[in-house]
Order: structure tokens, then C-alpha cells, then sequence
């Protein structure tokens, strides 16, 4: 249980996906103008990380990596899919995004619209791949263990997209120089922020 | 003095928008308001009179920093004669600490006052003051041999990405100070981290072999349980309330800097809801560690980490600072709270930082509009609920 909790921090604070990594940035950068917008993306992403994570580490261990299928036959332990992992890893995210939007759409239409194009687009949002691309170099024990990862993961993210979400509505009226206003200004307050998150690196759990 | 107002009226046409120096306009005005009360007279709207302006809030948070100056000089004097084994005079050790202090104090003002200068010019708004207190607070939160230009670079750092990209005073996310000390860690940290850093000299090899300068901090994260000065003599509690330690120049005397504290408080220039609760959350966090304790660092007393480090200092003027702190009432205790909990985790947990404080504060300045965001909305739907309107309904 210790171990689970260790794990959810971690993901959450020290291997931050925007902060340590600058995972998913397209779609953070993007969505986060106001933070209802971006905290409804940042849940999407929580869910869909939540889900793929987990689903991913499945077929990552009883289908792809070496030896995985000792469990239809013993004939099979020879067998080394794991060159397969992108595409599968993608194809369950893109099927779980499908899943999200539909449910998105169907229950709250305003978000649905504001998010617009970056819905689908979680798709291919880095982190999601990256979540379960770590999972699979991380090795992680058991299932619970690659959720707890999953969801400190998405959490993470969220944090990261509102927290800028919040700092960019803040500054909105700031008197930014032109050139910067945007896009520039944004960079600048991630790499800032990232700065503030240096407190975390290092932390062992 | 009418000599000087007449003349400053004569030359002033010239620095008027298409005069001769119409460019210098904000430099011009910012040395004219530093002289007389401005003559402005406005026109239309209702306005409130206020002796306090900016200019006169930020000079008293510049009063409330002197008594840690003060002290902070003596410091750096009586810390380096300690460890050479000189006996002097108390105007010896305050004199070797005016000439270690000073010339930090000045390049951090003349860098960073350049360069809002230039910015004012070049954007066309007016000088702000907000850097009076900046620049006094960078000489404060460094240690005593810093090399100044890197005072310099760490000062323009602060001054130009963390506030003037932001559009200036007033609008900056992090505390110009502290991320001016961020840089610092993170770019040069054999200067700012390390057992040599904090005792002015001690890199030079001043003092006799087996002379430590750890900080207690350094000394508690290495396991020890009784904390000694570099010649073996323990430290008592009076100590670290009084100062008399090793540290940053400014933020060693815990009295001094509840003086600074009085004095905010007083005028109503910082707020005491963020102060007393970053200490209520400090104490909280440091509690639950002694609790759970599994080392000695956890073991250190809850209050004792109140006066160790920086954590006083952060609270009183780093914490408090207006423009980067929670805006909402409410938020305020959130903020301060989290920056104790954090404070103390990141010191107690983090191996690689014995001083958490600068980084929680940097932390919380990030997440301080996120609080200030939910902290209205739930004011919004309070009061929508009080008249009566179904919170629903109503579109933010």
C-alpha cells in the first residue's frame, strides 16, 4: 500500500510529465487560456491515462514482451512481440480517446465545444504515450502499481495545465511586450514554473 | 530647495513627449516624483487621497529589512573573525562586514535599477519602485562571499525574466528576489551550497584545519543530533534566536527579523494572515515529523525549525510580498499554510536541498493564482446562494 502511495506521489511531483519531462505540451500550451477549459482537459486526461496505463501494462505482460504468452502454451515462450508495443500502446489510447469523447460530448456539450480539436488530439498527446512507454521501461510489479503510476501521471498533468491556466487568466491584462504576448510569455512561465518544481527533484521515496 | 524646483521646472519641457529628450521622459520623472511630491492634478472621477503610495510602502518595507542588514553586517564579521581565532572590537567585526555587505547591496541596485531604467525608456511607462525592496532583498538571501558579478547576472536574471517580460511591477508570477536566488542555486551551486559557502573567508582556507562552517541545517541533515560551531562550542536556542550563526547574510537572526515583522504588521504593509500561517503550517509539518520520526532530522524540534535556515525570513518578507502572494483573504491562509508544510518537507525530505524555504515560496507564488481562482469562485456561488439565485443557473 506504502509502496502504491510512494509511487502516485512521485508521479505526481518529482517525475512531473510537464515539469521533468515537458511531456504533452502542444495541448498544454494550447488549452490552458482559461482554467474550466483546462481543468476539463486535464480530467479527460486523467481518465484516459488512468485507463490506458493499466490496460497497456496488461497486453505489455501477457501478450508483447518476451516470454509473455508462456500462458497459452509453453510453445510460445520464445516468442518476442514487443516490437509491437507502439502501435498497440497507441491503438488502445486512440480507442480509449474515442471512448472519452463520446462520453464528453454527451454529457457536457460546453466543454466538448471549448475543447474543440484537442479532445481527439489527446490521441496523441506525448504524455499518454510516454505514461505508458515509462510503464513499460519502469517495469512496473503489478497492475495496482501501473495505475497508482497511471493516475499520478494524469494528475500531475492536470495540476501543471490549471496551475498555468490560472497564471495566464491572472495575467491577461498584464502589460506583457507584444512580441512575447501568447505563446512566448507561456514558455517563459513553464520554464518558471518548472524552476519552482526543482524543489521536489532528488526527494527519494 | 526652490533653486532645485525652479531649475527642475525649466529643464522639464525638454524631456516632455517631441522635446530634446523626450526619450528620457520616465527616467525624468521618476528622479522628479524621488524629489517633490508630484503636482499632478487630475481631472475627472472621484479619488481617494492616501499618504501612502507606492514609493512610500515600498521605503517602509526597506525600514523593516535594515534591522537584518544590521545584524546580518555584524554576522559576516563576528562568523569570519570566529573562525579566524582574531579577538576584535565589535566596530572591527561590523566594519569587515560593511565592506563584505555593501558592495553586494550596490551591485544588486545599480544592475537592477539599469535595467528598469532602460525598460521604462524602451516600453514608455513609468519607473516603478517596486525594485527598492528587490534589490535590497538579494544582498539579504546570499552568502557573504558571493562573487558580485554573480550578484549581477542572478540580479538581471530576476529583473528581466521574472518581471520585466511580465510587463513590470505589479505583474511579475514569482518573487524577483527569490528567483533571483534560484538562479543562483541552480546555475552556480558551488557558491551556494556546501559546507565553505557560509562563513566569509572560509574558502580561502582562513580558518585552522578541522574548522567547519556547516550551517545547523547541513549538520541536522547529516545525522547529528547536537549541533556545534566550527570550534566544537554547541550551539544553544539564544543562538539561533539571535543570529549568531552561520548562514545567508541576512537571515540568521530570527530577532531581527520579527522586528522587520512588527514593523510590517503595524503599517499594514504585509500581511500578518500569510505570516502566522506559514509559521502555523511550519510548526504543523515539523509536529507530524517528530511523529513519524525515523531519523534525526525528523527528530529536530518542531519550533526549532522555525528558527533555523531561512524559514523566518521567507515568512516575514518573501512570502508576504503583495503582488506574488494570494490575493483573497481565504487564500492567504491556504497559501501560507502550504508554504510551511512544503518549507519543511522539502528541508527535512529533499537530501539534495537542506533548504526547502526559497523553493515552497517559489512554489506556492505558482499555485497562488489557482487558489485566488477557486477562492472567488466559491465567494461567487456563496453570495449568488445568499440572494437567493439557483448558483446553476447562472453562467461564469
Amino acid at each position: 500500500m506504502e509502496n502504491l502511495v510512494n509511487i502516485f506521489v512521485k508521479s505526481v511531483f518529482i517525475d512531473n510529465m510537464i515539469f521533468a519531462y515537458f511531456l504533452g505540451m502542444c495541448s498544454y500550451l494550447a488549452v490552458s487560456k482559461t482554467v474550466k477549459t483546462s481543468a476539463g482537459l486535464g480530467i479527460a486526461v486523467i481518465f484516459v491515462i488512468g485507463i490506458t496505463v493499466p490496460v497497456n501494462y496488461l497486453i505489455e505482460n501477457y501478450v508483447l514482451k518476451e516470454g509473455a504468452l508462456k500462458w497459452i502454451s509453453p510453445q510460445l515462450a520464445e516468442v518476442d512481440l514487443s516490437f509491437l508495443s507502439f502501435i498497440m500502446f497507441i491503438a488502445v489510447i486512440a480507442s480509449m480517446v474515442q471512448l472519452v469523447e463520446m462520453i464528453i460530448e454527451k454529457f457536457s456539450p460546453a466543454l466538448y465545444n471549448s475543447l474543440g480539436i484537442f479532445l481527439p488530439l489527446i490521441a496523441v498527446n506525448c504524455a499518454i504515450l510516454g505514461a505508458a512507454l515509462f510503464m513499460q521501461e519502469r517495469e512496473y510489479s503489478s497492475i495496482a502499481e501501473a495505475t497508482s503510476f497511471g493516475l499520478g501521471s494524469g494528475v500531475g498533468w492536470f495540476l501543471a495545465i490549471v496551475g498555468i491556466a490560472a497564471i495566464r487568466e491572472k495575467i491577461r491584462y498584464s502589460n506583457v511586450p507584444p512580441p512575447l504576448r501568447g505563446l512566448g510569455i507561456t514558455f517563459i512561465i513553464t520554464g518558471l514554473m518548472g524552476i519552482a518544481f526543482m524543489s521536489f527533484m532528488g526527494i527519494k521515496l | 530647495m526652490k533653486a532645485l524646483r525652479r531649475y527642475i521646472d525649466h529643464i522639464k519641457p525638454h524631456f516632455k513627449k517631441g522635446g530634446k529628450f523626450g526619450k528620457l521622459q520616465s527616467t525624468f520623472e521618476a528622479f522628479e516624483t524621488f524629489l517633490f511630491v508630484p503636482d499632478k492634478v487630475t481631472t475627472s472621477g472621484t479619488h481617494i487621497r492616501d499618504a501612502i503610495d507606492m514609493k512610500r510602502a515600498m521605503a517602509l518595507v526597506v525600514i523593516a529589512l535594515i534591522p537584518a542588514l544590521l545584524f546580518g553586517m555584524w554576522n559576516t564579521g563576528y562568523q569570519h573573525f570566529l573562525a579566524a581565532g582574531e579577538a576584535r572590537t565589535f566596530w572591527q567585526i561590523f566594519a569587515f562586514g560593511l565592506f563584505k555587505v555593501f558592495p553586494i547591496l550596490v551591485v544588486s541596485y545599480v544592475t537592477g535599477l539599469a535595467i528598469e531604467f532602460a525598460f521604462a525608456q524602451i516600453r514608455g511607462h513609468e519607473v516603478n519602485e517596486g525594485f527598492l525592496v528587490t534589490g535590497f532583498l538579494i544582498p539579504l538571501i546570499v552568502p557573504a562571499d558571493i562573487p558580485l558579478w554573480m550578484v549581477a547576472v542572478a540580479t538581471a536574471f530576476a529583473v528581466i525574466i521574472g518581471k520585466e517580460v511580465f510587463g513590470g511591477s505589479g505583474m511579475n508570477i514569482l518573487n524577483p528576489a527569490l528567483t533571483a536566488r534560484a538562479f543562483l542555486f541552480f546555475a552556480y551551486p558551488s557558491e551556494m551550497s556546501g559546507d565553505l559557502v557560509w562563513i566569509s573567508g572560509l574558502k580561502k582556507g582562513l580558518a585552522p584545519d578541522g574548522f567547519t562552517g556547516e550551517t545547523i541545517l547541513a549538520q541536522a541533515a547529516a545525522g547529528k543530533t547536537a549541533f556545534v560551531n566550527g570550534l566544537n562550542e554547541l550551539y544553544t536556542t539564544r543562538d539561533m534566536f539571535l543570529g549568531t550563526i552561520p548562514g545567508s547574510i541576512g537571515e540568521t537572526s530570527t530577532l531581527a527579523i520579527l522586528i522587520g515583522a512588527l514593523i510590517l504588521v503595524y503599517t499594514g504593509i504585509g500581511s500578518w494572515k500569510i505570516m502566522l500561517s506559514v509559521f502555523t503550517g511550519g510548526l504543523f509539518m515539523g509536529l507530524i515529523l517528530n511523529l513519524f520520526a525515523v531519523n534525526p532530522y525528523m527528530e529536530l524540534p518542531a519550533w526549532e525549525h522555525l528558527l533555523l535556515g531561512g524559514f523566518a525570513f521567507g515568512a516575514v518578507f518573501m512570502a508576504t510580498d503583495p503582488v506574488t502572494a494570494s490575493q483573497t483573504e481565504k487564500g492567504k491562509y491556504i497559501y501560507g499554510f502550504l508554504i510551511g508544510v512544503l518549507a519543511i518537507l522539502i528541508r527535512v525530505l529533499n537530501p539534495a536541498y537542506p533548504e526547502g524555504v526559497m523553493l515552497a515560496i517559489l512554489l506556492m507564488n505558482v499555485f497562488a493564482p489557482l487558489i485566488d481562482h477557486y477562492v472567488v469562485g466559491a465567494n461567487i456561488r456563496r453570495r449568488l446562494k445568499r440572494a437567493g439565485f439557483n448558483a446553476q443557473s447562472v453562467k461564469r
